[in-house]
């Protein structure tokens, strides 16, 4: 079946699409691209929250007030007529009386950091395991199998669980857990892209006329992975934030006072039969930023590589 | 009635963003019980689409219509896709172009054979194995038996092929449509695959519709040929005439390109045909091969050339007079 | 064949053995075992003696070899916290694991691979889309978060379901949904792709050319071929869910491993914790060889090879 393969040749207008520039393209892409757009949108909210969260938070995140215990928010207050609800604490308060919308505010502070570091430490360890693997192959490519067979076959949220549990919990302790628990997809994938490059052949010619191996590995084979190295980092972000909600949530993560929104679930826990709201909240947050990170994720690699999209 | 299959007027349309592309267009044949006919023509000509459009095979986007679409006397037209199934693989089987990819990787040979007959007859599977087995010797395939316990990666591509023609065979069809079914293999295993095609139709006394771009098959196998170009038949006869004095400019310049052994000197270039195929859109306004025909006048492009028979069982379609065409040969035969 | 079948094993036994040295070594240097053993009461001379009894003053690496010795014949020494052998706990808390897990599987099974399939026969179709969209907002879903709103809404406002134990099988309901629903969009995106790839091949067309009724060329031909990278990932997946099982568990507390696991893990238990991290480990290495060996039986190609 010969014919049918010339017919799509007319569905792009190709003669209209190549008389942009590379960049007016990509743009053009990224623009038309809504799910693309709905994530760079709504996670640069977030980010906007979590950086300005001092201005932009109407309360301090801690100051407790025993007089003003679990106000609901203010919907309660138009339909139920709720007499605790009102606009001072707009989204209510939890069970010490702290202000519900500030302690939210506050929390996209810690996700967003705790998915950065954590992508960036295992984002480190990964690529540069799968890099190696990759690029020499042999044993190194061995070693790293090896190793990350090993790492898949540790449960990630029980092993996180014991280390915190173990060796005290706290924020950097998180951090540090994660970021050595979540490189394998990194490693993984960075691998395999990394020999597709290494067998190009403007990189054996780089080879051929003596390039030094490190010269190679940054100028010539990164360019090629970074794309990939991009959507393997979105998905290990969002992996991060959720992996810290659930420690937090299980009180093995992030430790009180701190405004984390798995620990905020875990404190309204026991409130969630009678203020559901409490529970509801944090979790939409979470989902809306977990959200965020894979559409972007999701678009770019949509984006970059348009033809794969099946 | 010696005619297995009648088609009139075929055509297929695909509509696509940018308009509708006419990939066949107003294409009409007939295969005899018994005989073989050869429908010729470079790859995008829509001999393929062709085939499938008579076996409503057709991708779904594709649209079908003809004035007359027969099997055996039977319309298949009006016919819904449950009868069409019916027929398919029963009274009319197809033999594809690429045996590596036409079997079933996840299932032994003797279950994809035996399972078209148990589909169209009320068999055992006993008697459907027992059929199998026959069919594969009649297909040249020793150890018959065990070669069913088989999976087709465990085959080479002749012997695939051998499968496949074994498979069409199953249910004993009127009609058997082969698309290209040696291209994909080595020259020697093309011949023993013909040769085989061949004698199983006298055998069985099937019509036989071969679709090809090699002309050295077509002048061996063929009864009729059909020589398409642009989605357009432009020439049909005997083979013996369509070789010995081919009218249309399009056919004079394929057979032109075929090294004749003894008479085409070394060195010496090959005829070739300049230009390239029009893009299918729409309606032919003019000879959709004016752009690339070295005899080309203002006629040409003036409006549609429509297909002339010169007596029962030719035709062509050009503006010249059938004189002016051979002349055209002879001139180009002197060269 | 042979050969590569001791290389995995190998590879297996390796793997196993690396992550029980890290476990061990991990474990011994957060906690002082004979303080832990002892209690928070104990004298110093009191630790000591525990210590010398117990062997926790020899070198690590000995003790490490004596504690993977008795793992090997299924002796993973005493709770500290219960006073009962690992192995006996295990045992009775396996079983409870073991079917939310298989529920967990077969919810997402049961829900991707039809979705995945209708999504395929009509790509970019309204159904496609919504299939698409669902994936996308599931993996978005905390899973904890999604447990809770369960119980709200099926459990609290509905009351359809128990909230928690695991007395019968409606307990299972929930936690199978919400161990399970995180694999779907996975499972669906596999299924679909491989569904589009297959409907496309050559082999399904020469199947529709035999008059195949549709039925068949749709689940004999194509479906068979398409989920059969769906088997490894079901396989891999499955093991991801007993170690997931810790928080469905603590939430619905399902008295399985998970929660025991918990349990141990906020009481530095640790020849409990030692024991289930190995064991999780281990049933993820024999059911990534298990895919393996399921891949062969289901693709004729490789099991020659």
């Amino acid at each position: 079946m010969a014919a049918p393969a010339t017919f799509d040749a007319g569905r792009l207008a190709p003669e209209r699409a190549l008389a942009l520039g590379p960049v007016a393209l990509l743009r053009r892409r990224i623009f038309g691209h809504r799910s693309l757009m709905l994530g760079i949108v709504v996670l640069g909210l977030m980010l906007a929250m979590g950086l300005l969260a001092y201005f932009i938070a109407p309360h301090d995140p801690y100051a407790q007030s025993l007089a003003s215990r679990r106000f609901p928010p203010i919907w309660h207050a138009w339909i139920w007529d709720d007499p605790k609800a009102g606009w001072n604490n707009v989204l209510g308060t939890d069970k010490v009386g702290r202000d519900y919308l500030s302690r939210l505010i506050y929390g996209a502070r810690i996700s967003l950091l705790i998915g950065f570091a954590t992508m960036v430490i295992s984002g480190l360890i990964g690529t540069t395991l799968g890099v190696l693997a990759g690029y020499f192959g042999g044993r190194v490519d061995m070693v790293v199998t090896f190793l990350v067979t090993t790492r898949l076959s540790m449960p990630v949220v029980l092993v996180a669980l014991a280390v915190v549990a173990l060796f005290g919990s706290s924020l950097e302790m998180v951090i540090l857990v994660l970021g050595f628990l979540l490189w394998d997809r990194f490693a993984v994938v960075m691998r395999s892209v990394t020999m597709q490059a290494r067998d190009l052949d403007y990189v054996t010619a780089a080879r051929a006329i003596g390039c030094s191996t490190p010269y190679i590995i940054v100028r010539e084979i990164m360019p090629n992975i970074v794309n990939s190295l991009v959507v393997v980092a979105t998905v290990e972000m969002a992996n991060a934030i959720l992996l810290e909600a659930a420690l937090s949530f299980l009180g093995l993560g992030v430790q009180p006072p701190l405004p984390s929104w798995g620990l905020m679930l875990s404190e309204a826990k026991e409130d969630m039969f009678f203020s559901p709201w409490m529970i509801t909240l944090p979790g939409i947050c979470l989902f809306m930023l977990v959200l965020s990170i894979n559409l972007l994720g999701d678009g770019v690699r949509d984006v970059t590589a348009p033809e794969g999209r099946n | 009635m010696s005619a297995i299959l009648e088609v009139r007027d075929l055509r297929v349309e695909i509509p696509i963003a940018t308009g509708t592309l006419v990939p066949v267009r107003g294409v009409s044949f007939q295969v005899e019980r018994g005989k073989t006919l050869c429908i010729v023509g470079e790859s995008g000509c829509g001999k393929s689409l062709t085939s499938l459009a008579i076996m409503n095979l057709l991708p779904k986007r594709a649209k079908r219509t003809a004035g007359q679409l027969a099997l055996a006397g039977a319309d298949l037209q009006g016919v819904d896709e449950r009868a069409m199934a019916d027929l398919r693989g029963n009274k009319m089987a197809m033999i594809f172009q690429e045996p590596m990819t036409s079997l079933n990787p996840a299932y032994t040979i003797g279950n994809q054979l035996e399972e078209a007959y148990l589909r169209h007859r009320r068999a055992t599977r006993a008697e459907a194995r027992e059929r199998a087995v026959y069919l594969l010797e009649k297909v040249g395939i020793t150890a018959a038996g065990s070669r069913l316990r088989q999976y087709p990666h465990q085959l080479s591509g002749g012997l695939r092929q051998r499968v496949m023609i074994a498979m069409a065979l199953m249910c004993g069809p009127d009609l058997i449509i082969a698309d290209e079914p040696t291209t994909a293999l080595d020259v020697t295993i093309q011949a023993q695959i013909l040769h085989l095609l061949a004698s199983l139709q006298r055998e069985f006394h099937m019509g036989v519709m071969l679709i090809t771009h090699d002309l050295g098959i077509v002048a061996r196998v063929a009864d009729r040929v059909a020589v398409m170009y642009a989605g357009e038949i432009v020439e049909t006869g005997t083979v013996h005439e369509v070789f010995a004095s081919p009218l249309h400019p399009y056919t004079q310049g394929l057979l032109r390109c075929i090294p004749v052994p003894g008479k085409t000197r070394r060195g010496e270039h090959l005829g070739s045909i300049p230009g390239v195929v029009p893009a299918l859109f729409g309606e032919a306004t003019q000879c959709s091969f004016a752009n690339r025909c070295p005899h080309a006048m203002p006629a040409c492009t003036a409006a549609p050339i429509p297909l002339t028979a010169i007596g029962a069982d030719r035709a062509y379609r050009c503006v010249l007079p059938v004189e002016a065409c051979v002349a055209n040969q002879a001139r180009a035969v002197a060269a | 064949m042979l050969v590569y079948s001791l290389k995995r094993l190998l590879l297996a036994c390796l793997v196993v053995l690396t992550v029980s040295g890290i476990t061990f070594i991990l474990t011994n240097a957060a906690i002082d075992p004979a303080k832990a053993l002892a209690g928070d009461s104990a004298s110093a001379a009191d630790i000591d003696a525990i210590r010398k009894a117990y062997g926790f003053d020899r070198p690590l690496p000995v003790q490490y070899f004596d504690w993977l010795g008795s793992a090997l014949i299924g002796e993973f020494g005493e709770s500290v916290r219960m006073r009962r052998p690992v192995a006996t706990l295990l045992l009775e808390r396996l079983p409870v694991t073991m079917s939310l897990g298989a529920c967990a599987l077969a919810f997402a099974l049961l829900l991707s691979i039809p979705l995945g399939v209708v999504a395929a026969l009509k790509p970019n179709s309204a159904v496609d889309r919504v299939a698409l969209s669902l994936s996308v907002l599931g993996q978005a879903l905390p899973t904890f978060w999604f447990a809770l709103m369960m119980i709200i809404l099926f459990g609290v406002i509905l009351r359809w379901l128990p909230i928690s134990g695991s007395d019968t099988w409606l307990h299972f309901v929930m936690p199978a949904i919400a161990l399970g629903y995180y694999a779907t969009p996975a499972f669906m995106r596999l299924t679909r792709a491989g569904m589009i790839e297959v409907l496309a091949s050559d082999y399904i067309r020469t199947a529709r050319a035999k008059g195949l009724r549709p039925p068949t060329v749709l689940f004999k031909h194509a479906l068979r071929n398409a989920v059969i990278p769906v088997v490894s990932l079901a396989a891999v997946q499955f093991g991801f869910m007993l170690g997931g099982s810790v928080v469905i568990e603590t939430i619905f507390a399902l008295h399985g491993v998970g929660f025991l696991a918990w349990e141990s893990i906020s009481r530095s238990d640790i020849p409990v914790v030692q024991a289930i991290v190995l064991l999780i480990s281990l049933f993820y290495i024999v059911l990534t060889l298990l895919a393996d060996l399921l891949n062969a039986y289901l693709d004729p190609r490789i099991r020659v090879a």
